[in-house]
């Protein structure tokens, strides 16, 4: 009896220091981001302004902004995603619907490398084949190489959420005497809709974030640019280059553009969520 | 094969159904004794025992229904409780035949004695064991045992005919003797009646054994 | 009897393991056939081969003939789509799509191609609920999206996106399993009544349920049929052994 009630409590006591350690170590990951994203507020939210958000960047004293960088940012991740989404979620759906074999897992298998590849090595590749020939950097080779980082994210993250359909509907499609095709198209897909739209959301977010890739695509510009055969300017690169300048101004007006690329990616983040809710 | 919970409440059944069946047995017995050896006193005693076996009858009427809502049988259970249901009224109304006896015993008992039984012996003989084998062929499932049974019904008939004739030319002969005759050919009557009874029963465990309905058809 | 279905030497294979074995029967137009058996007995892998559901795996394999209206539905040639319209499917857990109440009914009709007008899409929809009665429950709100069903209506919303398409035969694998009672009803009352038009098989787990709207039982075991009878017969006395045992609860 008395040895049953020590195992017991030593069983409670583990038990309450195990909770504790975890709840502190969740508090600890939280309180990181809050610091990091409150610290971003705290050094950018005195530069932002409309002159900043509209402007283009001027000499050292003269104010100037990044007007340009938002409309090359912007720009890029259109023809990103114009690229990418179709691509990725073809491809996700042929892995999810078609791809139990040698060769969807051979697919399979090249995607999930793509996505641990570096960034800087996709910007190299696109600076080989589309910059070279091109003969300068341009909004077109930017806008290439976040497509190419996307797609295997998209066809990924399509392929589980179609995964996540149940079998039944298909079944249920199938003998109603539909052909395979027509299953995959107007059931499985609709179905998969909401999670699919996270996964492109998600891809949107992550490629917003990426420099490496433009630093030798895109480039920079410090004029507005509304052509794709054009240097283009991006949010990252630009807070890249304001924070490696020497002046304090740069080094604020670099905090404001990551406070707004920031407040983006979180944005981006609660839509996703707002999406996802219902179902669950 | 694992323990099912209806099993526990067939055998109780099964066991409830064979202790009516020999408290139906001891009173046939006992009717007849009373009347051949002029006991009124065991003659009483049939007729006291008789809630007993009333009483039982309930019990086993419950404990179907129970079984057939609650555990709802199938196949040979279902066939087992089925029987049971139907045999139960039937000991219970031979039962019935046997009080009858009894108190007929009771009345003949304080006439003078009219006619030394031989006939009547050898046909309550016959009832009683036909009705002891209809319950063993129950109990251990021998539809074969009934099926012989059922046949040994015609040599009740063929008491009940001799007995019949000759109580009847008995209270021709002699007026004096006819309450006397009258309350015997009731005696017989509930004796044939019997035969008829076990007959019944031996077809219902035909029906729990091959689940073949012969009543009412020619072929055994 | 006029068969609907006769199945000749049927065996059923995934991969190299065999999981039925020999299985002939005759499934007679306009009656209910219960298939009744133990988990992974194949009762449900053989309702599949009777509009050949089991194609969707890769690795099964088909010995034998399934005769369908004269038809070998596993002859080379057999237009399988042809065949899922002829003999349609009710699935253990309804499946709606993700689509409005008609929409669920007319997809079906739709991708068959069956209706020559709006006004004729109308009413076979319609018809199809009310076969599956339904209708009354729905009718207002024909619109909305069928995950606000409950199981039971849903369950039916699936057997009329099944009637739909005008079957001759229905298939059901275990279609009240997951109802409660009085959804359960429901649908055994609607399996009785489509028996009229339409000839009904239907696996399931629960005996009484079999016993009660079936006409004739099937009991399988281990990928063999143990025995076919008239369902009366099955459930008061059955041939075999193994049928009475399993039907009385002393295995399975």
């Amino acid at each position: 009896m008395a040895e049953a009630a020590t195992v017991h409590s030593k069983r409670r006591i583990t038990n309450l220091v195990m909770t504790s350690l975890t709840a502190i170590c969740a508090v600890f990951a939280t309180s990181v981001l809050l610091i990091i994203i409150g610290f971003i507020a705290y050094q950018g939210i005195s530069s932002l302004s409309w002159e900043f958000l509209t402007d283009t960047p001027k000499p050292v004293g003269e104010g100037g902004g990044i007007g340009n960088a938002i409309v090359g940012s912007a720009m890029m991740t259109l023809l990103a995603a114009a690229i990418g989404l179709p691509i990725g979620i073809a491809a996700g759906v042929y892995l999810a619907e078609f791809g139990k074999n040698w060769y969807g897992n051979t697919i399979r298998f090249i995607a999930d490398t793509l996505i641990g590849v570096p960034s800087i090595i996709i910007g190299i590749f696109i600076y080989t084949v589309v910059v070279m020939p091109m003969g300068r950097q341009s909004g077109l080779a930017g806008g290439l190489a976040l497509a190419i980082i996307m797609i295997p994210i998209v066809a990924r993250t399509t392929e589980e959420m179609i995964n996540l359909v149940p079998n039944s509907m298909r079944e249920g499609a199938l003998a109603l005497g539909a052909p395979q095709w027509r299953v995959s198209w107007n059931i499985v897909l609709p179905a998969a809709t909401s999670g699919i739209a996270t996964g492109a959301m998600l891809a949107i977010a992550r490629i917003t974030g990426e420099t490496a890739p433009l630093l030798f695509t895109a480039l920079n510009s410090r004029f507005y640019n509304f052509y794709y055969d054009q240097p283009m300017s991006s949010l990252t690169v630009q807070i890249y280059n304001f924070a490696t300048g020497p002046f304090e101004v740069e080094h604020a007006m670099a905090w404001a553009a990551t406070l707004l690329l920031v407040g983006f990616i979180l944005v981006i983040n609660i839509v996703v969520r707002y999406l996802t809710r219902k179902k669950y | 094969m694992e323990h099912r919970i209806i099993d526990q409440q067939l055998d109780l059944l099964r066991d409830k159904i064979l202790l009516l069946g020999g408290a139906t047995e001891a009173a046939v017995n006992r009717a007849m004794q009373a009347l051949v050896e002029r006991d009124s006193e065991l003659a009483k005693k049939v007729l006291d025992e008789d809630k007993i076996i009333d009483q039982m009858e309930l019990e086993i009427d419950q404990m179907s229904i129970e079984i057939l809502a609650l555990q709802q049988p199938a196949a040979h259970d279902l066939r087992f409780v089925i029987s049971v249901a139907k045999i139960t009224p039937i000991l219970e109304r031979i039962a019935d035949h046997a009080s009858s006896i009894a108190e007929a015993a009771i009345v003949l008992n304080n006439e003078p004695q009219i006619k030394n039984y031989v006939d009547f012996p050898i046909m309550a003989k016959t009832a009683a064991e036909m009705l002891r084998s209809a319950l063993d062929a129950f109990t251990s499932e021998d539809s074969q045992l009934s099926r012989e049974v059922i046949k040994r019904d015609k040599e009740i008939d063929s008491s009940y005919k001799r007995v019949f004739n000759e109580l009847l030319e008995m209270m021709l002969d002699s007026p004096q003797s006819t309450t006397g005759a009258a309350h015997l050919l009731f005696v017989a009557k509930h004796l044939e009646r019997i035969g008829d009874y076990v007959k019944d029963i031996c077809e219902l465990n035909v029906y729990l054994t091959e689940a073949a309905f012969i009543k009412h058809s020619k072929h055994l | 009897m006029q068969s609907k279905i006769s199945i000749k030497d049927l065996d059923f294979f995934y991969g190299k393991a065999q999981a039925l074995y020999d299985i002939s029967l005759e499934i007679p137009e306009r009656e209910v056939v219960a298939f009744i058996g133990p988990s992974g007995c194949g009762k449900s892998t053989f309702l599949r081969t009777l509009n050949r559901m089991n194609d969707t795996i890769p690795i099964a394999s088909v010995k034998g003939q399934v005769i369908i209206d004269g038809k070998d539905i596993y002859a080379p040639g057999t237009d399988v789509v042809a065949l899922r319209r002829k003999v349609g499917m009710v699935f253990q857990k309804s499946n709606p799509f993700p689509k409005s109440i008609f929409e669920n009914v007319a997809y079906g009709i739709r991708i068959n191609g069956i209706h020559s007008s709006k006004e004729d899409m109308n009413n076979r929809v319609e018809k199809a609920l009310r076969d599956a009665a339904l209708w009354d429950e729905v009718k207002d709100r024909l619109s909305t999206s069928a995950f606000g069903l409950s199981g039971g209506q849903q369950q039916r919303l699936c057997i009329a996106r099944a009637l739909a398409v005008q079957p001759d035969v229905i298939l059901m694998d275990e279609p009240a399993s997951a109802l409660d009672p009085i959804a359960t009803q429901k649908i055994e009352e609607l399996v009785v009544e489509l028996k009229k038009n339409y000839t009904i098989v239907i696996v399931t787990h629960n005996m009484q349920q079999a016993a009660r709207v079936s006409d004739r039982t099937a009991f399988f075991m281990l990928g063999k049929l143990i025995e076919y009878n008239p369902t009366q017969k099955m459930f008061t006395n059955p041939n075999e052994k193994l049928t009475e045992d399993y039907i009385t609860g002393r295995f399975g």
